[in-house]
């Protein structure tokens, strides 16, 4: 009875698992599917420049606070850490080095990604997601508009092409972060560190932190425009999709950063 | 003319429309009327081409709308004008933005035209001097009047009606009443309209079909459908809690009642 009642649980358990991943990769090609539409429907006219236009402002000037201070920081801690740890075999002078590379290859991306995710990802999920359960989205249907040529192609294109600028602000902020923390807290020599930051820092940590930034970009405003597309069931339902397109969004950031950076090493 | 033969669409296991047949006339109303949740919204949104049915045809001026791609559908839809049950106006752009998005959309008219036409759309449903203001600070019957001038914007002829006097007062129901039957009037475009709100039906109606259990069970003019025969258009129309259309769930409450009695029953045994 009871061994009977154990293999129903895991048969059932087996079961949800097979649910979850079956609707993890339907989900994936939902999202591949927008990707294919988004590339149709961007070429064709009327061109969506006023609209790629406010969306640059939305998810780029908007979010300029936001990943500055947190670039900020990160290099502050960057360079506490660091110099914590290199004080023990006499290395200090490698913290600006450290701190340059950490932030212009990994941390500068990844953190304006998450941050993008959160304040960009929530945003066009909890937009798109009103207009889908108002039918605001049949209402551009009807009115001759592909909704993915009008709301999908400025966003990811926008998303993509604004990225990379947040991130040059935020590797900028970020190693002045460090700077500041190891000279004027930590006493480090200025000349010694400036010479450190620019003596191991190559134009390729730069320009691979910005590609992947732009990839970033593209992921986060996919995958929040289909969590948007997709809602349903109202205010609960807009709710779901918002917190949905933050979690896979965030997720998707982590996740592709590996595969982008041992394909780019 | 709307043709529509075998018109099939279920969602999952649910079949909502079951082999359906429609015939709309040329510059007429016709109005499907039937009760909640049983698939009015799913026949128009097929007839535009926002769900594609599993099965059946509608044939709009001879043409299948139900084979086409999303191309051809693009050119169809500018036929069609729709105003939606919550007005779906589009709440980051203001009412002349609204009025004017298919006009700018399509390029119909060159920009300095276009302010003269979104006045002009915006008077013919009672409106003036709202262009500059938000969705969000009208109230329920001016965002109708603000969507249906939007779907008649572009000059279709066709239009789609879904639920347009639902949530409304009953002078303003009227109101959008009288603007229905004007526009038909004027514009001599061909409607369908779903609504369970049968005083509505009988004045914008010049054809009235019935919707029950995904088929068309009757049509007629409103004086045929108030004297029909059939109990469950008869039940409908009268607005009765018991008959034909509620007996499935009647039945659920007995069964549901007696089985509460007799678990009452045991415990006090």
């Amino acid at each position: 009875m009871t061994e009977q009642k154990r293999r129903n649980g895991a048969a059932l358990a087996a079961e949800r698992l097979g649910e979850r991943v079956y609707a993890m990769v339907q989900e994936l090609g939902a999202i591949f599917t927008l990707f294919l539409q988004f590339l149709s429907w961007m070429p064709r006219p009327p061109s969506e420049i006023r609209n790629i236009l406010k969306q640059m402002e939305e998810v780029g000037v908007r979010s300029m606070p936001v990943v500055l201070v947190t670039a900020t920081f990160t290099g502050m801690v960057l360079a506490l850490q660091s110099y914590s740890g290199f004080q023990r075999f006499q290395a200090t002078s490698f913290v600006g080095s450290v701190v340059a590379l950490s932030i212009t290859r990994e941390l500068g991306p990844v953190f304006a990604g998450l941050m993008v995710s959160g304040r960009v990802g929530a945003a066009m999920a909890a937009e798109l997601g009103t207009m889908k359960v108002t039918e605001q989205i049949d209402a551009l249907v009807t009115l001759a508009t592909n909704p993915v040529k009008y709301l999908v192609v400025p966003r990811v294109v926008a998303a993509t092409l604004v990225l990379p600028v947040l991130v040059v602000f935020a590797d900028l902020v970020g190693i002045l972060g460090g700077y500041f923390v190891s000279v004027y807290l930590l006493g480090s020599n200025p000349y010694v560190y400036v010479a450190k930051t620019y003596q191991y820092l190559e134009f390729k940590d730069i320009y691979t932190g910005l590609v992947k930034a732009s990839v970033f970009g593209m992921l986060i405003a996919l995958i929040s425009c289909h969590h948007g597309f997709v809602a349903e069931g109202g205010a609960e339902g807009v709710g779901r999709a918002t917190t949905r397109a933050v979690v896979a969004s965030s997720m998707m950031v982590l996740i592709s950063d590996y595969f982008m950076t041992s394909f780019m090493f | 003319m709307i043709e529509i033969r075998g018109l099939s669409k279920r969602f999952g296991k649910k079949v909502v429309l079951d082999g359906l047949d429609l015939t709309v006339p040329k510059g007429k109303n016709t109005v499907v009327i039937g009760g909640s949740g049983t698939g009015k919204s799913v026949l128009i949104k097929c007839v535009v081409g926002l769900l594609r049915p599993d099965a059946g045809e509608i044939r709009i001026g001879g043409e299948d709308v139900t084979r086409m791609d999303e191309r051809e559908l693009v050119r169809v839809r500018r036929k069609f004008g729709m105003l939606f049950q919550g007005s779906a106006l589009f709440d980051s752009l203001d009412v002349g933005d609204n009025v004017a998005f298919a006009l700018r959309r399509l390029k119909m008219f060159p920009e300095r035209q276009i302010q003269d036409v979104v006045e002009e759309k915006l008077t013919m449903v009672g409106l003036r001097d709202i262009q500059r203001l938000m969705p969000s600070e009208l109230s329920g019957g001016m965002k109708k009047r603000v969507g249906l001038a939007r779907a008649i914007a572009a000059e279709p002829d066709i239009l789609l009606y879904d639920e347009p006097t639902t949530g409304l007062d009953p002078i303003m129901a009227d109101v959008i009443n009288g603007l229905i039957v004007a526009l038909r009037e004027s514009l001599g475009v061909t409607s369908i309209s779903i609504t369970h709100d049968m005083a509505s039906a009988y004045k914008i109606a010049d054809t009235i079909a019935m919707l029950y259990k995904g088929k068309i069970v009757e049509v007629g003019t409103p004086a045929e459908i108030r004297g029909s025969s059939n109990p469950v258009v008869r039940q409908f129309v009268e607005g009765r809690a018991h008959g034909p259309i509620t007996a499935e769930s009647e039945e659920f409450v007995r069964f549901v009642r007696r089985r509460d009695g007799a678990a009452a029953g045991e415990e006090e045994r």
